[in-house]
């Protein structure tokens, strides 16, 4: 009899795709072999879904994080792999203010993440403005986190819509240690990586070695602007980070931040937003360069789409563009929009802000695209099923 | 804290127009609800089709910014606008983005 892992290295179970867009979520579903895909979709047409996720706990559970551009935010949960939606009974919402005070409300639920593998019913969820919320029946009734979301240094952090990114500020990156649920990390856009280590009670910055922009104070959170954080299942006391200023690696117990975008071509830089780690190996992880120069453009660096590896912790990068466009080619990779599957290769998955599914079964050696004319892609996941 | 609907009301019903982004609440065009106030009109149509008064007021009980309602033909702002007996509540999805 072959291991669960031995089987998913000789590609005996297909894959699932999760594509969340801004006009609707679509499913694809991979043969075991990687090579024929059927699309599932759209589900909720003309919403915007932020963020979908398949509970790794059963196999079967998704969470969509939606909205409209007319309706308040909500959270949809399938228990059979999307063939039937329902709506959460109580989707994340902040408390109610005190009389004389100025309330916050959940514009959208960015970030979706299923709790430790021991607490089977709980989810956590990142919300724009920032906010973190917790489910203990599966998602089906979310409660804030007050203790983060009203507290008035945290509040400082957070800043307002002023201060974050173009669509709202965004909670995201939340992780949960799997060797300890009382482990949590999480990344405020802006406002810095911070770390629990009582569950969420408390909260402390996780900032040092992290580089502002030039003329602020980078002991302050506030001017920290983490774009995607992600922890090494290989090895859970490393994580990785693509930041508004940098590529990072962070081995703990240390406290702080390595610059290992410094190590990245200067004709491409270490700005982007995706990042994505090998499941089985600490020492390799993906990132998607974009144009962070002047004005920020948000594009492909020169037109050139490609991805970048490192193979040793961040000391040297290596380019993966074979069969992506070679000119021409504007679009981007937003922070939730690349993932990695568990095959052995790896199979690495991205979608563009022009709506293309891009994939590669061989860890980004050669890519090819699997589907075209989706709308603009906010979030892809990747799980192999059981 | 989560907002909790109040009790049921006795009232004559007003005739409720849902448009179109809500109808997978109502599955129909239109719907009653009773109150003496547009909140409490809200807080009835939310027993009978749960979630749809989320995806309209927000949390600190703020009409959401692109919805608007209608009391008969009048545009109501505030959710202790009185309603009549066997009046009409229109909702509007305002249009917006692309």
């Amino acid at each position: 009899m072959t291991s669960n892992i031995e089987d998913q290295a000789a590609g005996h179970h297909p894959t699932l795709l999760t594509v969340a867009t801004r006009k609707g979520l679509w499913l694809y579903h991979g043969d075991p072999a990687r090579k024929a895909w059927r699309a599932d979709g759209p589900h909720f047409l003309g919403h915007i879904i932020n963020h979908v996720v398949l509970d790794p706990r059963d196999g079967r559970t998704l969470l969509a994080a939606a909205k409209t551009g007319h309706l308040g935010p909500t959270i949809f949960r399938s228990t059979d792999l999307g063939q039937s939606w329902k709506e959460a009974a109580q989707p994340p919402a902040f408390a109610t203010a005190t009389d004389g005070q100025a309330g916050r409300a959940v514009d959208h639920t960015f970030w979706l993440t299923p709790g430790h593998a021991d607490e089977t019913d709980v989810w956590y969820a990142g919300t724009s403005p920032q906010g973190l919320f917790r489910s203990e029946d599966g998602g089906v009734t979310w409660t804030p986190f007050s203790c983060l979301n009203d507290d008035p240094v945290y509040r400082q952090w957070m800043g307002s819509v002023q201060d974050g990114t173009p669509d709202g500020p965004k909670l995201h990156s939340i992780i949960v240690d799997p060797r300890n649920a009382a482990h949590l990390y999480l990344a405020m856009s802006g406002g810095g990586v911070h770390e629990s280590e009582d569950r969420g009670q408390t909260f402390k910055p996780l900032i040092q070695g992290l580089d502002v922009v030039e003329g602020f104070d980078r002991s302050d959170a506030t001017f920290h602007d983490p774009h995607c954080m992600r922890l090494c299942a290989a090895n859970p006391d490393r994580l990785y980070q693509q930041n508004h200023c940098g590529i990072y690696r962070l081995d703990r117990p240390s406290d702080t931040w390595q610059n290992i975008g410094k190590n990245m071509p200067d004709a491409v830089g270490s700005i982007g937003f995706p990042l994505v780690v090998h499941p089985r190996d600490a020492d390799t992880a993906w990132v998607f360069p974009m144009d962070g120069t002047s004005v920020w453009p948000r594009t492909s660096p020169g037109g050139k789409p490609a991805v970048y590896v490192t193979r040793d912790g961040g000391g040297t990068w290596q380019r993966l563009d074979t069969g992506l466009p070679v000119s021409q080619a504007w679009w981007t990779v937003k922070r939730q929009a690349m993932a990695a599957d568990n095959h052995d290769p790896v199979g690495l998955y991205f979608g563009t802000t022009s709506g293309e599914l891009w994939m590669s079964r061989d860890e980004g050696r050669h890519w090819e695209c699997i589907a075209q004319h989706l709308p603009e892609i906010y979030a892809v996941e990747a799980a192999v099923r059981a | 804290m989560r907002w909790k609907p109040p009790c049921a009301h006795s009232a004559a019903p007003v005739k409720v127009l849902i448009p179109s982004a809500l109808r997978s609440y109502t599955e129909r065009a239109d719907a009653e609800a009773s109150g003496d106030t547009l909140a409490e009109a809200l807080a009835d149509l939310d027993r009978h089709y749960p979630g749809i008064r989320f995806r309209m007021i927000d949390e600190q009980q703020r009409i959401r910014p692109h919805i608007r309602f209608f009391v008969d033909g009048v545009q109501a702002r505030d959710l202790a606008q009185p309603l009549s007996a066997a009046g009409e509540l229109v909702i509007v999805q305002a249009l917006s983005g692309g």
